[in-house]
Protein backbone atom coordinates (compact mmCIF):
# COMPACT_ATOMS: atom_id res chain seq x y z
CA UNK A 1 0.00 0.00 0.00
CA UNK A 2 2.84 2.44 0.73
CA UNK A 3 3.78 2.29 -2.94
CA UNK A 4 0.48 4.06 -3.60
CA UNK A 5 1.50 7.25 -1.81
CA UNK A 6 4.97 7.32 -3.39
CA UNK A 7 3.80 6.93 -6.97
CA UNK A 8 3.86 10.23 -8.93
CA UNK A 9 0.27 9.58 -10.07
CA UNK A 10 -0.87 9.84 -6.43
CA UNK A 11 0.15 13.50 -6.41
CA UNK A 12 -1.37 13.97 -9.85
CA UNK A 13 -4.67 12.68 -8.42
CA UNK A 14 -4.46 15.09 -5.49
CA UNK A 15 -3.56 17.98 -7.78
CA UNK A 16 -6.37 17.44 -10.29
CA UNK A 17 -8.92 17.55 -7.47
CA UNK A 18 -7.21 20.55 -5.85
CA UNK A 19 -7.75 22.53 -9.07
CA UNK A 20 -11.52 22.41 -8.57
CA UNK A 21 -11.64 22.08 -4.77
CA UNK A 22 -12.36 25.80 -4.13
CA UNK A 23 -15.64 25.64 -6.02
CA UNK A 24 -16.72 22.27 -4.68
CA UNK A 25 -15.73 23.31 -1.16
CA UNK A 26 -18.04 26.32 -1.32
CA UNK A 27 -20.78 23.85 -2.25
CA UNK A 28 -19.73 21.56 0.62
CA UNK A 29 -19.87 24.47 3.08
CA UNK A 30 -23.43 25.24 2.02
CA UNK A 31 -24.33 21.55 2.39
CA UNK A 32 -22.90 21.63 5.92
CA UNK A 33 -24.97 24.71 6.73
CA UNK A 34 -28.09 22.93 5.45
CA UNK A 35 -27.27 19.81 7.52
CA UNK A 36 -26.85 21.72 10.78
CA UNK A 37 -29.98 23.79 10.12
CA UNK A 38 -31.99 20.55 9.84
CA UNK A 39 -31.91 20.34 13.63
CA UNK A 40 -30.67 16.73 13.89
CA UNK A 41 -28.65 15.68 16.95
CA UNK A 42 -24.88 16.17 17.11
CA UNK A 43 -23.93 12.57 16.33
CA UNK A 44 -26.31 12.44 13.36
CA UNK A 45 -25.02 15.77 12.04
CA UNK A 46 -21.40 14.62 12.24
CA UNK A 47 -22.12 11.24 10.63
CA UNK A 48 -24.14 12.89 7.84
CA UNK A 49 -21.22 15.27 7.21
CA UNK A 50 -18.47 12.67 7.17
CA UNK A 51 -19.59 9.26 5.90
CA UNK A 52 -22.43 9.68 3.39
CA UNK A 53 -20.20 11.50 0.86
CA UNK A 54 -22.90 12.17 -1.75
CA UNK A 55 -23.92 15.82 -1.87
CA UNK A 56 -27.07 15.50 -3.95
CA UNK A 57 -28.49 12.60 -1.93
CA UNK A 58 -27.61 14.40 1.32
CA UNK A 59 -29.51 17.50 0.22
CA UNK A 60 -32.43 15.43 -1.07
CA UNK A 61 -32.70 13.43 2.18
CA UNK A 62 -32.55 16.34 4.65
CA UNK A 63 -36.11 17.61 4.23
CA UNK A 64 -37.37 14.01 4.39
CA UNK A 65 -35.50 13.30 7.62
CA UNK A 66 -36.76 16.56 9.14
CA UNK A 67 -40.36 15.78 8.18
CA UNK A 68 -40.08 12.30 9.72
CA UNK A 69 -40.54 10.36 6.47
CA UNK A 70 -40.30 6.54 6.75
CA UNK A 71 -36.75 5.26 6.49
CA UNK A 72 -37.42 3.22 3.34
CA UNK A 73 -38.66 6.34 1.54
CA UNK A 74 -35.47 8.18 2.45
CA UNK A 75 -33.23 5.29 1.39
CA UNK A 76 -35.15 4.80 -1.88
CA UNK A 77 -34.72 8.51 -2.55
CA UNK A 78 -30.98 8.36 -1.83
CA UNK A 79 -30.65 5.31 -4.08
CA UNK A 80 -32.50 6.94 -6.99
CA UNK A 81 -30.62 10.23 -6.68
CA UNK A 82 -27.45 8.11 -6.84
CA UNK A 83 -28.55 6.09 -9.87
CA UNK A 84 -26.09 7.86 -12.17
CA UNK A 85 -23.31 6.23 -10.16
CA UNK A 86 -24.60 2.83 -11.32
CA UNK A 87 -23.85 3.96 -14.88
CA UNK A 88 -20.39 5.12 -13.78
CA UNK A 89 -19.71 1.73 -12.15
CA UNK A 90 -20.59 -0.01 -15.40
CA UNK A 91 -17.96 2.12 -17.13
CA UNK A 92 -15.35 1.66 -14.39
CA UNK A 93 -15.84 -2.11 -13.96
CA UNK A 94 -12.93 -2.98 -16.22
CA UNK A 95 -10.70 -0.68 -14.16
CA UNK A 96 -11.18 -2.44 -10.81
CA UNK A 97 -12.06 -6.11 -11.34
CA UNK A 98 -8.49 -7.23 -10.61
CA UNK A 99 -8.96 -5.99 -7.01
CA UNK A 100 -10.44 -8.00 -4.10
CA UNK A 101 -14.05 -7.22 -3.18
CA UNK A 102 -13.32 -4.99 -0.15
CA UNK A 103 -10.98 -2.91 -2.27
CA UNK A 104 -13.54 -2.60 -5.06
CA UNK A 105 -16.13 -1.39 -2.56
CA UNK A 106 -13.68 1.20 -1.24
CA UNK A 107 -12.77 2.21 -4.80
CA UNK A 108 -16.45 2.68 -5.55
CA UNK A 109 -17.17 4.58 -2.34
CA UNK A 110 -14.70 7.37 -3.11
CA UNK A 111 -15.77 7.69 -6.77
CA UNK A 112 -18.17 10.64 -6.85
CA UNK A 113 -18.95 12.64 -10.02
CA UNK A 114 -15.66 14.51 -10.01
CA UNK A 115 -13.53 11.42 -9.41
CA UNK A 116 -15.24 9.49 -12.19
CA UNK A 117 -14.76 12.30 -14.67
CA UNK A 118 -11.10 12.84 -13.76
CA UNK A 119 -10.17 9.13 -13.74
CA UNK A 120 -11.76 8.48 -17.15
CA UNK A 121 -10.13 11.66 -18.50
CA UNK A 122 -6.64 10.58 -17.40
CA UNK A 123 -7.18 6.88 -18.23
CA UNK A 124 -9.49 6.76 -21.28
CA UNK A 125 -8.86 2.99 -21.53
CA UNK A 126 -8.44 0.67 -18.52
CA UNK A 127 -4.72 -0.17 -18.23
CA UNK A 128 -3.80 -3.86 -18.49
CA UNK A 129 -0.04 -3.90 -17.81
CA UNK A 130 1.32 -3.84 -14.21
CA UNK A 131 2.86 -0.37 -14.56
CA UNK A 132 -0.38 1.03 -15.93
CA UNK A 133 -2.42 -0.57 -13.15
CA UNK A 134 -0.03 0.82 -10.51
CA UNK A 135 -0.43 4.30 -12.04
CA UNK A 136 -4.23 3.96 -12.13
CA UNK A 137 -4.46 2.81 -8.51
CA UNK A 138 -2.15 5.58 -7.29
CA UNK A 139 -4.12 8.20 -9.23
CA UNK A 140 -7.42 6.78 -7.96
CA UNK A 141 -6.16 6.86 -4.35
CA UNK A 142 -4.94 10.46 -4.58
CA UNK A 143 -8.12 11.50 -6.32
CA UNK A 144 -10.39 9.73 -3.82
CA UNK A 145 -8.51 10.99 -0.77
CA UNK A 146 -8.55 14.59 -2.01
CA UNK A 147 -12.18 14.34 -3.10
CA UNK A 148 -13.46 12.83 0.16
CA UNK A 149 -11.16 14.95 2.32
CA UNK A 150 -12.00 18.30 0.76
CA UNK A 151 -15.74 17.59 0.66
CA UNK A 152 -15.81 16.41 4.29
CA UNK A 153 -13.64 19.27 5.55
CA UNK A 154 -15.80 21.83 3.73
CA UNK A 155 -19.01 20.27 5.04
CA UNK A 156 -17.67 20.37 8.61
CA UNK A 157 -16.73 24.04 8.13
CA UNK A 158 -20.35 24.64 7.09
CA UNK A 159 -21.59 22.76 10.17
CA UNK A 160 -19.35 24.90 12.40
CA UNK A 161 -20.36 28.19 10.74
CA UNK A 162 -24.03 27.24 10.85
CA UNK A 163 -26.19 30.32 10.87
CA UNK A 164 -23.33 32.75 10.25
CA UNK A 165 -23.38 32.06 6.49
CA UNK A 166 -26.49 33.55 4.89
CA UNK A 167 -27.88 31.09 2.36
CA UNK A 168 -29.01 34.13 0.34
CA UNK A 169 -25.44 34.81 -0.84
CA UNK A 170 -25.68 31.74 -3.00
CA UNK A 171 -22.07 30.68 -2.40
CA UNK A 172 -23.06 27.16 -3.42
CA UNK A 173 -23.11 28.38 -7.01
CA UNK A 174 -19.31 28.06 -6.96
CA UNK A 175 -19.85 24.29 -7.00
CA UNK A 176 -21.89 24.58 -10.19
CA UNK A 177 -19.13 26.70 -11.74
CA UNK A 178 -16.57 24.05 -10.78
CA UNK A 179 -18.66 21.37 -12.51
CA UNK A 180 -19.14 23.70 -15.49
CA UNK A 181 -15.36 24.03 -15.86
CA UNK A 182 -14.91 20.25 -15.71
CA UNK A 183 -17.68 19.76 -18.27
CA UNK A 184 -15.91 22.19 -20.60
CA UNK A 185 -12.63 20.33 -20.09
CA UNK A 186 -14.31 17.08 -21.22
CA UNK A 187 -15.57 18.51 -24.50
CA UNK A 188 -12.82 17.27 -26.78
CA UNK A 189 -14.91 16.19 -29.79
CA UNK A 190 -17.97 17.48 -31.64
CA UNK A 191 -20.04 14.53 -30.51
CA UNK A 192 -19.27 15.39 -26.91
CA UNK A 193 -20.67 18.87 -27.57
CA UNK A 194 -23.81 17.11 -28.83
CA UNK A 195 -23.82 14.91 -25.73
CA UNK A 196 -23.61 17.92 -23.40
CA UNK A 197 -26.32 19.87 -25.25
CA UNK A 198 -28.73 16.93 -25.47
CA UNK A 199 -28.23 16.07 -21.79
CA UNK A 200 -28.61 19.70 -20.68
CA UNK A 201 -31.85 20.12 -22.67
CA UNK A 202 -33.27 16.77 -21.55
CA UNK A 203 -32.48 17.47 -17.89
CA UNK A 204 -34.34 20.79 -18.13
CA UNK A 205 -37.32 19.35 -20.03
CA UNK A 206 -37.63 16.36 -17.68
CA UNK A 207 -37.17 18.38 -14.48
CA UNK A 208 -40.64 17.43 -13.22
CA UNK A 209 -39.64 13.77 -12.84
CA UNK A 210 -39.37 12.78 -9.18
CA UNK A 211 -36.14 11.78 -7.39
CA UNK A 212 -33.89 13.63 -9.84
CA UNK A 213 -34.59 10.95 -12.43
CA UNK A 214 -34.27 13.75 -15.02
CA UNK A 215 -30.50 13.30 -14.74
CA UNK A 216 -30.58 9.60 -15.57
CA UNK A 217 -33.04 10.28 -18.41
CA UNK A 218 -30.69 12.93 -19.77
CA UNK A 219 -27.64 10.64 -19.69
CA UNK A 220 -29.51 7.90 -21.56
CA UNK A 221 -30.88 10.36 -24.12
CA UNK A 222 -27.46 11.88 -24.79
CA UNK A 223 -25.73 8.51 -25.16
CA UNK A 224 -28.44 7.18 -27.50
CA UNK A 225 -28.37 10.31 -29.68
CA UNK A 226 -24.57 10.20 -29.96
CA UNK A 227 -24.58 6.49 -30.85
CA UNK A 228 -27.22 7.10 -33.52
CA UNK A 229 -25.18 9.94 -35.02
CA UNK A 230 -22.06 7.75 -34.94
CA UNK A 231 -23.98 5.06 -36.78
CA UNK A 232 -25.37 7.31 -39.51
CA UNK A 233 -22.08 9.11 -40.10
CA UNK A 234 -19.43 6.40 -39.67
CA UNK A 235 -15.86 7.60 -39.84
CA UNK A 236 -16.72 11.26 -40.19
CA UNK A 237 -16.78 12.06 -36.53
CA UNK A 238 -16.01 8.59 -35.33
CA UNK A 239 -14.63 7.72 -31.94
CA UNK A 240 -13.52 10.44 -29.65
CA UNK A 241 -9.83 10.80 -29.01
CA UNK A 242 -9.70 11.87 -25.38
CA UNK A 243 -6.56 13.52 -24.16
CA UNK B 1 -32.97 10.40 21.68
CA UNK B 2 -35.02 7.87 19.72
CA UNK B 3 -35.35 10.47 16.93
CA UNK B 4 -31.59 10.70 16.82
CA UNK B 5 -31.28 6.91 16.79
CA UNK B 6 -33.46 6.66 13.68
CA UNK B 7 -31.59 9.52 12.05
CA UNK B 8 -28.34 7.62 12.61
CA UNK B 9 -29.79 4.38 11.20
CA UNK B 10 -31.01 6.37 8.18
CA UNK B 11 -27.57 7.91 7.67
CA UNK B 12 -25.86 4.51 7.85
CA UNK B 13 -28.37 3.27 5.26
CA UNK B 14 -27.60 6.28 3.03
CA UNK B 15 -23.90 5.49 3.27
CA UNK B 16 -24.68 1.95 2.17
CA UNK B 17 -26.66 3.43 -0.75
CA UNK B 18 -23.57 5.45 -1.72
CA UNK B 19 -21.34 2.36 -1.66
CA UNK B 20 -23.82 0.06 -3.43
CA UNK B 21 -24.66 2.46 -6.27
CA UNK B 22 -21.02 3.44 -6.87
CA UNK B 23 -19.87 -0.20 -6.79
CA UNK B 24 -22.96 -1.67 -8.41
CA UNK B 25 -21.26 -3.38 -11.33
CA UNK B 26 -18.15 -4.19 -9.27
CA UNK B 27 -20.04 -6.62 -7.03
CA UNK B 28 -20.30 -9.72 -9.24
CA UNK B 29 -17.10 -11.43 -10.32
CA UNK B 30 -18.72 -13.33 -13.15
CA UNK B 31 -16.67 -12.56 -16.25
CA UNK B 32 -18.50 -10.69 -18.96
CA UNK B 33 -17.61 -7.91 -21.30
CA UNK B 34 -19.69 -5.03 -22.52
CA UNK B 35 -20.87 -5.11 -26.11
CA UNK B 36 -18.92 -2.72 -28.33
CA UNK B 37 -21.76 -0.24 -28.77
CA UNK B 38 -22.10 0.10 -25.00
CA UNK B 39 -18.39 0.74 -24.57
CA UNK B 40 -18.55 3.42 -27.26
CA UNK B 41 -21.69 4.90 -25.75
CA UNK B 42 -20.23 5.15 -22.27
CA UNK B 43 -17.58 7.62 -23.38
CA UNK B 44 -20.41 10.14 -23.83
CA UNK B 45 -21.80 9.49 -20.33
CA UNK B 46 -19.47 11.62 -18.15
CA UNK B 47 -20.04 14.85 -20.04
CA UNK B 48 -23.77 14.10 -20.25
CA UNK B 49 -24.03 13.46 -16.50
CA UNK B 50 -22.32 16.71 -15.62
CA UNK B 51 -24.29 18.76 -18.16
CA UNK B 52 -27.52 17.26 -16.79
CA UNK B 53 -26.59 18.14 -13.21
CA UNK B 54 -25.62 21.75 -13.90
CA UNK B 55 -28.00 22.92 -16.66
CA UNK B 56 -31.12 23.14 -14.43
CA UNK B 57 -29.07 24.91 -11.75
CA UNK B 58 -28.15 27.63 -14.24
CA UNK B 59 -31.29 28.23 -16.32
CA UNK B 60 -34.16 27.20 -14.00
CA UNK B 61 -35.85 28.81 -11.00
CA UNK B 62 -38.34 26.92 -8.84
CA UNK B 63 -38.88 24.16 -11.40
CA UNK B 64 -39.38 26.45 -14.42
CA UNK B 65 -37.14 28.10 -16.99
CA UNK B 66 -35.97 31.43 -15.60
CA UNK B 67 -38.14 34.08 -17.29
CA UNK B 68 -35.90 37.09 -16.75
CA UNK B 69 -32.48 38.11 -18.01
CA UNK B 70 -31.77 39.63 -14.62
CA UNK B 71 -30.27 36.44 -13.28
CA UNK B 72 -26.68 36.49 -12.05
CA UNK B 73 -26.20 32.76 -12.80
CA UNK B 74 -26.52 33.26 -16.57
CA UNK B 75 -23.79 35.90 -16.73
CA UNK B 76 -21.54 34.04 -14.28
CA UNK B 77 -21.78 30.82 -16.32
CA UNK B 78 -21.14 32.74 -19.55
CA UNK B 79 -18.12 34.51 -18.08
CA UNK B 80 -16.78 31.21 -16.73
CA UNK B 81 -17.19 29.52 -20.12
CA UNK B 82 -15.48 32.41 -21.94
CA UNK B 83 -12.58 32.20 -19.52
CA UNK B 84 -12.31 28.46 -20.05
CA UNK B 85 -12.42 28.89 -23.83
CA UNK B 86 -9.44 31.25 -23.74
CA UNK B 87 -7.36 29.90 -20.85
CA UNK B 88 -8.46 26.29 -20.19
CA UNK B 89 -8.40 26.52 -16.41
CA UNK B 90 -11.11 25.14 -14.10
CA UNK B 91 -9.96 27.26 -11.15
CA UNK B 92 -10.12 30.40 -13.30
CA UNK B 93 -13.61 29.42 -14.42
CA UNK B 94 -14.74 29.34 -10.77
CA UNK B 95 -12.98 32.58 -9.80
CA UNK B 96 -14.13 34.61 -12.82
CA UNK B 97 -17.64 33.17 -12.55
CA UNK B 98 -17.96 34.09 -8.88
CA UNK B 99 -16.44 37.54 -9.56
CA UNK B 100 -19.37 38.13 -11.92
CA UNK B 101 -21.95 36.30 -9.79
CA UNK B 102 -21.47 37.84 -6.34
CA UNK B 103 -21.76 41.57 -7.30
CA UNK B 104 -24.83 40.88 -9.44
CA UNK B 105 -26.48 38.51 -6.93
CA UNK B 106 -25.62 40.11 -3.58
CA UNK B 107 -25.30 43.70 -4.88
CA UNK B 108 -28.17 43.98 -7.36
CA UNK B 109 -30.25 41.08 -6.13
CA UNK B 110 -30.29 39.37 -9.56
Amino acid sequence: MTALWRHPQFRAGLRDVAMVAPGLSAWGVMTGVAIVKSGMGTVAVLLMSTIVFAGSSQLAALPLIVSGAPIWVILATAFCVNLRFVVFSLHLRAYVMHQPLWRRLLSGYVMADLGYVLVTRRFPEPPTDPAGIAALEAYWAGNGLAGWGSWTAATLVGVALGNQVPLSWGLGFAGILALLGITASLISTRLRVVSALVAASAAVVAIALPLKLNILTAIVAAVVVCLLIEKTRPGRIGRAHPR
Amino acid sequence: MSDDFWAIVTILGMTAATVVTRSFFFLSEKPWTLPGWATRGLQYAPVAALAAVIAPEIVMTGGHLTDTWRDARLYAALAGLLWFHRRRGVLGTIVIGMAVYLPLHVGLGW
